[in-house]
């Protein structure tokens, strides 16, 4: 009996769904179920008191400032070079074995899981260098880590500008790096912003890393070369030890928020580039 | 122009931090672990799955099985979910649903890790434990959790490969009276053959260095997984649980761990590289 | 034929072109009037676009692309080392064939090629803007909206702002790739108006498809046919009795 291809194309349509819908609502589940049982433990309080007793009462605000730290300084330092790394690959040189060559460890440097990068960093920056374990180790690390997403996600920003735009530029009396900067990243910018979401995004989330380089303290950092606890790291102590179920789940429902209020800011991001380019 | 010389320098030496970066990480991680496998032998720390660092047995061979089981379970899962909303999104999609869709899985991929694990340990686990039996950590529970982590990955490369089938393969096959579904299993599938692959090797990657997820629900024990219900410890855990009170010989035999751990990965995201850009000589747009 | 009474603007001498070894323009010998409108006329691949494209050096940009021969502007080879390039394409001023507002106000737009030379001085680039605008009779259709996005002009708006940001910085020579196509014959026809008025203060090198374009709105016309110049001379006269075969060819239709 041979089936129709309309039943057949039925068929794989229902299941397929049914694998969206499974997917959509997991992600649904995760997010409500930490949002229902952390909500109502968090609150300002809570963002701005340090702990106590290993976490079991009290707030999380050391582990803000150190996620905050950790991450900015990791991002502040890698948009820099990721840029100027795209801007080369795209402007400054044309494609051969040095474009292959660059792209080729970035790739690489991409698919470097989180554990390995921390031990690069404990060995390099926390032993080698002699920064300890401590923020600067941490932030150094996880510059690592986004580099490769702000090098890729920039250099499509910048792919996307019309070649015209840049013949404009010079037929107006531009050095290259006039045009660089006034054209094409004016009109990437929205892209590569996009790109250093991400990253931040990234950099909340990354915990065997920091675990690693920044170490645990539950005190608030008072330098950079201090160790520090981040959010994430925090989330995953608090749950295993079994600490504390209630400051856990608040935790974690500010991890949650973050990377929802990241999303969305590159959503838009990604929305004003989209019409910008039209 | 002497000022764009100068720029143009200074814009390459900043370009080779990636591969600086790279290279770093590969000589210290391979100074740090190297020597003890040459210690105690290829043989023996490979094959051996004696891990027991107070008496000096550094065998990763159950850890090895333990990643080789985990990441297969999480692939059949990963492909399938993944591969089946490329598909949704490419083919069948409305385009407002579309517009769902694509942010919910980058969401999902945005998730911490430990988020993951938890949730593993906290619906998923006795779920397995009581309707499956064993003690709930396990196989099942890392590949569930893991394959649900890597799918955002094998989601997004496959669009683009399906993207980048030309559109005249796809007219030429309704235009002989085809449904969507046969253009799609008959032509698109195939054409984006190269693409699809290396998006399950990039996702087996991903799941063969992801750490935190499985730490919390793979159980952690250092026997050889027999059936998927049984606990397990991967090459990552090992790490991760063992570094922080490790020293000496113990710290060094984590470091050739993650040498293991390196060269496995590397060689897949090679791979993945290479067949892509196969399927990018062939014509296709990248 | 070179004019030899009064000094050429622009002196091309013996100049060829190739890109990536293959021969695109061969030969060139063409002067360029002060205060005239030159058009250069001729089939597709003829190698106009090229030509006019290394008046200001922009072909530099191009890889594989070689030269050799001279041009002249004022008697300096712009392709000497100490040509200042950014300067050359001040003085040398380019509109291209499809409007290119880059993705900025009006003002903006304008603004860009003085801020790249340096100047800074509000008045003087408000100042600058306005005798632009209004030179291409641009001036009381957007002094009102100089902030808006450049991109809602219409297209023959659009060309005319190009052409307004190009005479903000005051060039000598303004060149000018099929400005007119794409335009509806009304737009056309005030480019070509201000272009009659502009010639006055710059030289003007029109590449044109049109060969009636040419023969309505330039004082000399060159020919150019597979890389090569085939002749030049006052428009009238390359119109009515051209003196190569080819040239008489093309403009009845024969090829094209």
């Amino acid at each position: 009996m041979r089936v129709s291809p309309f039943l057949s194309q039925r068929i794989v349509v229902v299941i397929l769904w049914a694998l969206a819908a499974i997917t959509v609502g997991v992600l649904l589940y995760i997010i409500a179920y930490i949002l229902i049982h952390g909500l109502p433990h968090l609150s300002l309080s809570f963002l701005t008191l340090s702990p106590e007793y290993m976490g079991r009462r009290g707030g999380v605000f050391p582990m803000v400032v150190g996620t905050l730290l950790v991450t900015g300084l990791a991002v502040l330092i890698a948009a820099p070079i990721g840029v100027a790394t795209a801007i080369y690959l795209t402007e400054y040189t044309r494609e051969g074995k040095m474009t292959a060559v660059i792209r080729f460890g970035a790739d690489c440097l991409a698919g470097v899981p989180s554990i390995i990068f921390g031990l690069f960093g404990f060995v390099f920056f926390a032993i080698t260098l002699g920064m300890g374990m401590s923020v600067i180790s941490g932030a150094l690390t996880l510059t690592l880590m986004v580099l490769p997403t702000i090098i890729r996600t920039s250099e499509e920003a910048i792919r996307t500008v019309p070649h015209s735009y840049r013949e404009v530029s010079y037929g107006l009396g531009s050095t290259r790096w006039q045009m660089v900067t006034n054209v094409v990243l004016r009109s990437a910018l929205p892209g590569i912003c996009t790109g250093v979401v991400l990253s931040i995004g990234r950099s909340i989330s990354e915990t065997a890393a920091v675990m690693l380089t920044a170490g645990s303290a539950l005190r608030l950092p008072h330098s950079l070369f201090d160790s520090s606890r981040t959010l994430a790291l925090h989330f995953y102590i608090l749950s295993r030890e079994g600490i504390s179920m209630p400051n856990a789940y608040a935790t974690a429902s500010v991890l949650i928020i973050s990377i929802l209020a990241l999303n969305l800011v590159a959503y838009w991001l990604m929305h004003r580039f989209a019409v910008k380019v039209r | 122009m002497k000022q764009d010389k100068v720029i143009s320098t200074i814009l390459f030496l900043v370009a080779l931090s990636a591969i600086s970066g790279l290279a770093l990480i590969t000589v210290f991680i391979f100074k740090e672990g190297v020597p003890i496998i040459a210690r105690v032998g290829g043989r023996q720390f490979f094959l051996s799955s004696d891990w027991d660092p107070g008496l000096g047995h550094f065998g990763i061979f159950s850890m090895i099985i333990g990643s080789v089981a985990v990441t297969a379970g999480a692939m059949v899962i990963g492909i399938v979910f993944g591969l089946g909303l490329a598909i949704v999104l490419t083919q069948f999609a409305p385009r407002t649903i579309a517009g769902m869709l694509k942010p919910a899985i980058e969401l999902l991929a945005g998730i911490p890790s430990v988020v993951f694990g938890f949730m593993g340990v906290v619906t998923l686990v006795p779920l397995i434990r009581t309707y499956l039996g064993g003690p709930g950590l396990s196989v099942l529970a890392s590949s569930m959790v893991l394959g649900i982590m890597v799918l955002p990955t094998i989601t997004s490369i496959s669009i683009d490969a399906l993207q980048a089938v030309p559109r005249t393969y796809w007219e030429g096959s309704v235009a002989l009276g085809a449904t969507r579904w046969q253009t799609t299993h008959m032509v698109l599938l195939k054409a984006a053959r190269s693409g699809i692959v290396a998006a399950a090797i990039l996702g087996m990657g991903r799941a063969v260095g992801e750490t935190m997820a499985v730490i919390m629900v793979a159980g952690n024990t250092l026997e050889i997984p027999r059936s998927l219900l049984d606990p397990t410890r991967t090459l990552t855990s090992n790490i991760a649980l063992e570094m922080a009170y490790a020293s000496g010989d113990h710290r060094q035999a984590l470091f050739a761990t993650g040498v293991t751990l390196f060269v496995i990965i590397m060689l897949l995201n090679t791979v993945a590289l290479a067949v892509s850009r196969r399927r990018s000589g062939r014509g296709g747009v990248r | 034929m070179p004019d030899t009474t009064t000094q050429a603007k622009i002196e091309v001498r013996s100049f060829s072109a190739t890109f990536g070894g293959k021969p695109v323009l061969r030969n060139i010998d063409l002067d360029v009037l002060p205060c005239e409108r030159l058009a250069i006329i001729g089939p597709a691949s003829s190698g106009k676009t090229t030509f006019l494209r290394c008046l200001n050096r922009l072909n530099d940009l191009c890889f594989g692309f070689a030269r050799s021969g001279s041009i002249l502007l004022d008697g300096k080879d712009i392709y000497s080392p100490d040509m200042d390039v950014a300067d050359l394409r001040r003085r040398v001023g380019m509109v291209y064939a499809v409007p290119v507002p880059l993705p900025w106000s009006i003002h903006d737009n304008l603004a860009y090629g003085l801020k790249l030379a340096g100047i800074r001085d509000r008045a003087t680039i408000d100042e600058r803007i306005e005798s632009a605008l209004r030179s291409m009779v641009l001036w009381d259709e957007v002094k009102d909206r100089l902030k808006d996005p450049a991109r809602n002009l219409s297209g023959g708006q659009q060309q005319r702002m190009c052409l307004a940001r190009v005479l903000v910085l005051q060039p000598e020579v303004l060149i000018l790739d099929e400005p007119c196509s794409g335009l509806d014959p009304i737009c056309t026809a005030k480019i070509e108006d201000a272009l009659a008025e502009l010639k006055q203060r710059h030289s003007i090198v029109l590449v044109t498809n049109n060969t009636k374009q040419a023969a309505r709105s330039s004082d000399r016309t060159a020919f150019f046919l597979s890389g090569e110049l085939v002749e030049t001379g006052p428009t009238s006269q390359v119109f009515t009795t051209p003196v190569d075969k080819r040239t008489n060819d093309y403009l009845v239709g024969a090829f094209g």
